[in-house]
């Protein structure tokens, strides 16, 4: 098992031999993963210099973009598998992301950080504050996090874009969560992977 | 750029360099039809060929480029070769780890065949009437060279601007000897205004009458003047109006502004071109500037490929880099961006990095800390695969 449980789901969905696009590929390595254990081709996309150079050091293509300014780059169903994992929040327009990641991928697998969860609420509910966890680790003025939200929200949102969720998982890291979550994903998970399709 | 002077060459430099001239006997049939029977290739290299042979990177140079990519001639050399921010022990292009190989272009005028060399048919220097050329036909001598070096394939070909372009053909014409290609600041063709620029220059210079048609050399004269002013518009468009801005201002060398005052006035910016465009000409060749630019105007890496850049990168079978500058305007990101696009399209591997740099074209000759982080990364990896891929040949030896 790899450090990010994200990544072994992902790995599941996965075809061997598949064409992937990694949208904020970080340092490559679900990538790199995915082509030792899938034998994948794939593009990572990242715009942050340090994380360029460490997936090129890593083996991967890595391509310097803003996925802010669009993906027009990309032709319709040219990838077998766009993912995007941890970053959906970080994005100016979530929604119209989702929108291109579905019309340059055959399908697509998406991971969040669930702001739903419990202690998320608990925090803002007692201390009144908004929360810093280990998970979101920034205070509200620095956060890239500008467009948090929780499973519900997420749900919601593939509903309005008539986004088919082919597959759901949802991982949570400490007790009594891990017991918990399938019971109330939206309250006790940490984060959240789909696998979606038009 | 900071002066590495001879006294301090330890460590981070190849220190004293020799060219060599290696001859060419066996004719080469040139893309425009005509045949040159035999040619002269001026080189340097550094580092040490390994065993197998599979460490050995050329680079290409640009339009006024030469075979001195690193190190001194001499301990009185004051400048270093034109790549020596980027190649020498420890630097992107390890010597310790590479083989470096850095011709002076056919056409060029540093010592390989060119115009001023001696036309063998009329014993006079060639001057115009020497071939024009075209990227592929500095490849297919580039391919001897290797050739006569015992390179099979080369673990990479480097080059920026023009001399990326010489990369990404190589990458076509030779796809099994080529295991990556660095294209830096370069383009798959240059545009309408890239073309225009070279025309003024070579404008500049044939209104020169000292130029007289290109036989100059015969004449005993030379267009200092025509290729000076070629220099002065070239090295404009290789720089951003923001670093002019910042290295020069408004300010003045003589004269004043005051009033009542009658003295010439002459702007930095002004003496600072005219020093670049005098140097220049005192050591560089019309003909060839006007070969060089030439080559430029007429690289269209897609036109036999029907146009289709895909197409065109099919038939590539190395990794790619592409790098470009933000403030590079004669080889803008969006050309680097159009290449990245082709190479994705015909599932080629490619890593790109845009740079933020104020230097405009001439930044990727030039340090740049994340520059040299990406060249680090990606040439580490080359010879971490070679070191890899030799000793799996070396475990399989053992086995069988």
């Amino acid at each position: 098992m790899s450090m990010r449980t994200d990544f072994d789901f992902i790995e599941q969905w996965i075809n061997p031999g598949s064409r992937i696009l990694d949208l904020a590929c970080g340092d490559g390595t679900l990538l790199k993963n995915l082509q030792r254990h899938k034998q994948v081709e794939g593009y990572g996309l990242e715009i942050d210099q340090n994380n360029i150079t460490a997936a090129i050091a890593n083996g991967v293509n890595v391509v310097e973009t803003d996925l802010d300014s669009g993906l027009s780059q990309f032709p319709d169903n040219s990838f077998d598998a766009v993912v995007m994992t941890q970053a959906l929040q970080v994005m100016q327009n979530p929604h119209l992301v989702l929108d291109e990641m579905l019309r340059i991928g055959k399908k697509c697998i998406v991971t969040f950080p669930n702001f739903g969860n419990w202690r998320a609420r608990v925090s803002l509910l007692i201390n009144g504050r908004m929360p810093v966890t280990k998970q979101l680790a920034y205070q509200w003025y620095d956060t890239p996090n500008i467009h948090f939200c929780t499973v519900k929200d997420f749900e919601a949102l593939c509903a309005e874009l008539n986004i088919h969720i082919d597959h759901r998982e949802f991982v949570a890291e400490r007790m009594p969560d891990r017991q918990l979550k399938g019971i109330c994903p939206n309250l006790f998970s940490n984060t959240a992977i789909y696998l979606l399709s038009k | 750029m900071p002066d590495i002077t001879p006294e301090n060459f330890a460590g981070n430099t190849v220190g004293i360099v020799t060219p060599q001239t290696l001859n060419f006997d066996e004719p080469l049939e040139l893309a425009c039809g005509r045949t040159l029977p035999n040619y002269q290739l001026v080189i340097e290299t550094y580092g040490e060929l390994n065993s197998d042979n599979s460490n050995a990177i050329l680079i290409c140079h640009a339009l006024s480029g030469s075979h001195h990519a690193a190190g001194y001639h001499s301990e009185d050399d004051k400048k270093p070769g034109w790549w020596e921010n980027h190649i020498g022990p420890g630097k992107p292009f390890d010597t310790n780890r590479f083989f470096i190989v850095c011709p002076n272009n056919l056409g060029g005028c540093h010592g390989s065949t060119g115009p001023n060399s001696i036309n063998p048919e009329t014993e006079k220097p060639w001057g115009v009437d020497f071939p024009p050329l075209r990227a592929r036909d500095w490849v297919q001598s580039q391919a001897r060279l290797a050739d006569r070096l015992g390179i099979n394939q080369w673990a990479a070909v480097a080059g920026g601007s023009l001399g990326g372009m010489q990369a990404m053909r190589w990458a076509l014409e030779y796809p099994d000897r080529i295991r990556h290609a660095l294209v830096i600041a370069s383009a798959m063709k240059l545009s309408a205004q890239n073309i225009a620029f070279n025309e003024i220059a070579r404008n500049a210079i044939k209104s020169d009458p000292d130029f007289r048609d290109g036989h100059f050399l015969e004449d005993n004269t030379l267009p200092r003047n025509g290729l000076a002013l070629a220099r002065m518009i070239g090295h404009v468009t290789y720089l951003s109006d923001e670093l002019m801005g910042n290295k020069f201002g408004r300010e003045l060398r003589s004269g004043s502004f005051q009033q009542g005052q009658d003295t010439p006035v002459e702007f930095q910016v002004e003496s600072y071109l005219r020093h670049q465009g005098d140097a220049f000409s005192s050591n560089f060749d019309a003909n060839t500037y006007m070969l060089m630019t030439k080559a430029l105007d007429y690289f269209d890496l897609a036109r036999e490929y029907g146009n289709d850049p895909v197409k065109a990168f099919s038939n590539a079978s190395c990794d790619f880099l592409v790098v470009s500058f933000s403030t590079d305007w004669r080889f803008a990101p969006e050309r680097s961006e159009e290449i990245v696009k082709a190479l994705i399209d015909a599932n080629k591997n490619v890593s790109y990095a845009a740079i933020d740099s104020n230097l405009g074209h001439d930044a990727f000759l030039l340090p740049n800390e994340r520059y040299e982080q990406v060249l680090h990364a990606y040439m580490g990896r080359i010879a971490n695969d070679q070191a890899s891929d030799s000793q799996a040949s070396t475990a399989e030896e053992t086995t069988s």
